[in-house]
């Protein structure tokens, strides 16, 4: 606890000064959340909140908007991307805490975390470049013929492989958010009580055994809480999944076809924006990902907290 | 096939699959980076840093507009959120230590950094640029200064927290007053992490892209005036991805190579630092 101290003026000035800057972030928050409301007035006045929500219209010239196209683009690709991201995360994690051997820990673990620090754009370049054309070639059209015949499953592959899609972004969006779930879990897998492991391998279990019913429901919270944390990251994301989702406003069923996400459609085009109700449209969506992704890293966020608190006593 | 042997099979087949998953995790990286080198290295050269932008379409010129213009946004970017974020750190860690306040502050700096950075482009937009009429070096400065703000923040506040208490005793004993205690005592402790903070913060705002796309926007001319729109690497470089250029998609992948390295440069640092603190203890 702080002591109690010598009152100067000097101190009353800095002590001032450093909680009007940590004051600062709930000035940030509910600055934008106002300053986003108040903008997109006009369009929450004309088109409503429900309507706007539900509403596949996206068309400037009729200036007609609504977001499910939108949001629809994020949530598949976010889904995706989980859905490839996460057993790879959790394996990345296993071989960091269990398998490799103390020399490697430390340098793969950072390797990983790099990938985090590369910055989105060059995802996104990289994406365009050379992920794209791949996927175009090899990986599109094989997925096509194997799932061929496979009744619904076919439905998911249907269209000429441009390498421009929802899989592709998804793909690159996956890359992006390995780090945060595997580095999170490899922290709440570390914190798992050495005494808890060796009682189970002294009753004969495998490493795996030891893993699967010792160490992940014992860091479950934690592991989640990475988890949601990517699922946020993914939301919010925009320059990666820019280059290879192609902006279309349509809800697609096929994952070979573009799509549009709420940060694709701002980046695209909230600079050219040249009608009121258009900009403030725009900043509809942008309060729809800012609530959207608030809640998600709000849940992420009490989640590690939890588990902290877990791991503490 | 008896059960133990099951258990020793999917046993290994878990450990595989691990392994694989690191080796992939590996994979991207390197194909990523090495990607990012082939391509950007054939690109790389003098006139690329002295040359400004030719007219569309036209081969050659280089960048110099934009990795001025990077460099003063950065630069503005960090002299605006640094301050703020430390003072703020300091709150969280010594005057409101143990209350609840400052709970709450650190776990919505936590949220903060993870907001779409997108949103903070909006945002600014509406109080900076479309009042004023014209995009601006300073709104984009001061949109990737609002997403410093929360990582310096926070990385302080975890800094002076671990700097020990007793420390701050002894120097109370000798009757300073507690904001010479922290400026004297506590930062000079916390000196290397508190760096680490503001190095990744700079890193992390360094290859921001969708925040400037509407702030500062792009300007193919050299420019010094941060009240004009200001060119940086990072819209340049997907303005030029996206152009139809051969010579667009080579320059982009220059500016790629330059800006990753310097951002994975600043991390490496950035973790080196915070463990070589960690070993002295």
């Amino acid at each position: 606890m702080p002591l109690q101290y010598k009152k100067n003026p000097v101190d009353f000035i800095f002590s001032a000064t450093t909680a009007a800057a940590s004051f600062s972030v709930i000035i940030f928050i509910i600055g934008i959340l106002y300053v986003l409301v108040t903008e997109s007035s006009l369009a929450i006045g004309k088109f409503g909140i429900v309507n706007f929500l539900t509403s596949t219209d996206w068309d400037p010239v009729k200036e007609s908007f609504g977001a499910l196209t939108n949001i629809y683009g994020t949530v598949i690709t976010t889904f995706l991307s989980l859905l490839i991201a996460i057993p790879v995360a959790l394996g990345i994690a296993i071989f960091v805490t269990e398998i490799a051997p103390n020399f490697l820990k430390g340098p793969i673990g950072a390797a990983i975390e790099l990938l985090a620090a590369i910055p989105s754009i060059i995802y996104g370049m990289w994406g365009l470049f050379t992920l794209s054309p791949i996927m175009s070639k090899y990986v599109e059209p094989f997925l096509k013929e194997i799932t061929a015949g496979v009744p619904f499953v076919n439905v998911l592959f249907q269209g000429t492989p441009m390498g421009i899609d929802i899989l592709t972004a998804s793909v690159i969006l996956s890359i992006m958010i390995v780090p945060f779930t595997a580095s999170i879990s490899r922290d709440s897998f570390n914190l798992t009580p050495a005494i808890v492991k060796e009682s189970a391998y002294a009753i004969g279990a495998t490493k795996w055994e030891v893993i699967k019913n010792v160490v992940i429901p014992y860091s479950k919270l934690g592991v989640f809480g990475g988890i949601v944390l990517s699922l946020g990251r993914a939301i919010g994301e925009t320059m990666a999944v820019a280059f290879v989702l192609g902006n279309n406003h349509k809800i697609a069923t096929s994952l070979l076809d573009a799509a549009a996400t709420i940060t694709v459609t701002l980046a695209n085009e909230f600079a050219e924006a040249d009608k009121d109700i258009y900009l403030s449209s725009l900043f509809y969506l942008a309060l729809v990902l800012f609530v959207m992704s608030f809640i998600t890293l709000a849940i992420a966020k009490f989640f590690l907290i939890k588990a902290e608190k877990k791991y503490s006593r | 096939m008896t059960r133990e042997k099951k258990r020793k099979i999917e046993g290994f087949i878990a450990m595989a699959l691990s392994t694989l998953a690191a080796l992939m995790g590996l994979f991207w990286l390197v194909f990523i980076l090495g990607d990012v080198l082939v391509h950007g290295i054939k690109a790389l050269d003098l006139s690329l840093f002295s040359n400004d932008p030719a007219p569309a379409g036209v081969e050659g010129g280089g960048l110099r507009n934009a990795f001025v213009g990077q460099l003063m946004i950065t630069i503005c970017a960090t002299l605006i959120g640094v301050p703020v974020g430390v003072l703020g750190g300091t709150f969280l860690a010594e005057y409101a230590r143990g209350r609840k306040l400052s709970r709450v502050i650190s776990i919505l700096s936590d949220i903060m950094v993870s907001v779409p950075s997108i949103v903070i482009g909006t945002f600014i937009y509406a109080v900076f640029v479309k009042p004023l009429g014209h995009f601006s070096g300073w709104a984009g400065a001061i949109a990737l200064a609002i997403i410093m703000v929360p990582v310096v923040l926070r990385t302080t506040e975890d800094m002076l927290t671990l700097v020990p208490w007793t420390l701050r005793e002894a120097a109370f004993a000798l009757g300073a007053p507690y904001y010479k205690v922290i400026i004297q005592v506590v930062y000079r402790g916390a000196s290397a992490g508190i760096l680490t903070g503001i190095l990744l913060s700079i890193a992390r705002v360094a290859g921001e892209t969708a925040p400037l796309l509407f702030t500062s926007f792009n300007n193919s001319f050299f420019s010094v005036d941060m009240n004009r729109p200001v060119a940086s690497l990072t819209v340049t470089i997907f303005q030029y991805a996206m152009g139809p250029y051969d010579s667009w998609h080579t320059q982009a992948w220059a500016a790629s190579l330059v800006i990753t390295i310097s951002i994975l440069t600043l991390t490496v640092i950035g973790r080196l630092l915070i463990k070589g603190r960690h070993f002295k203890g």
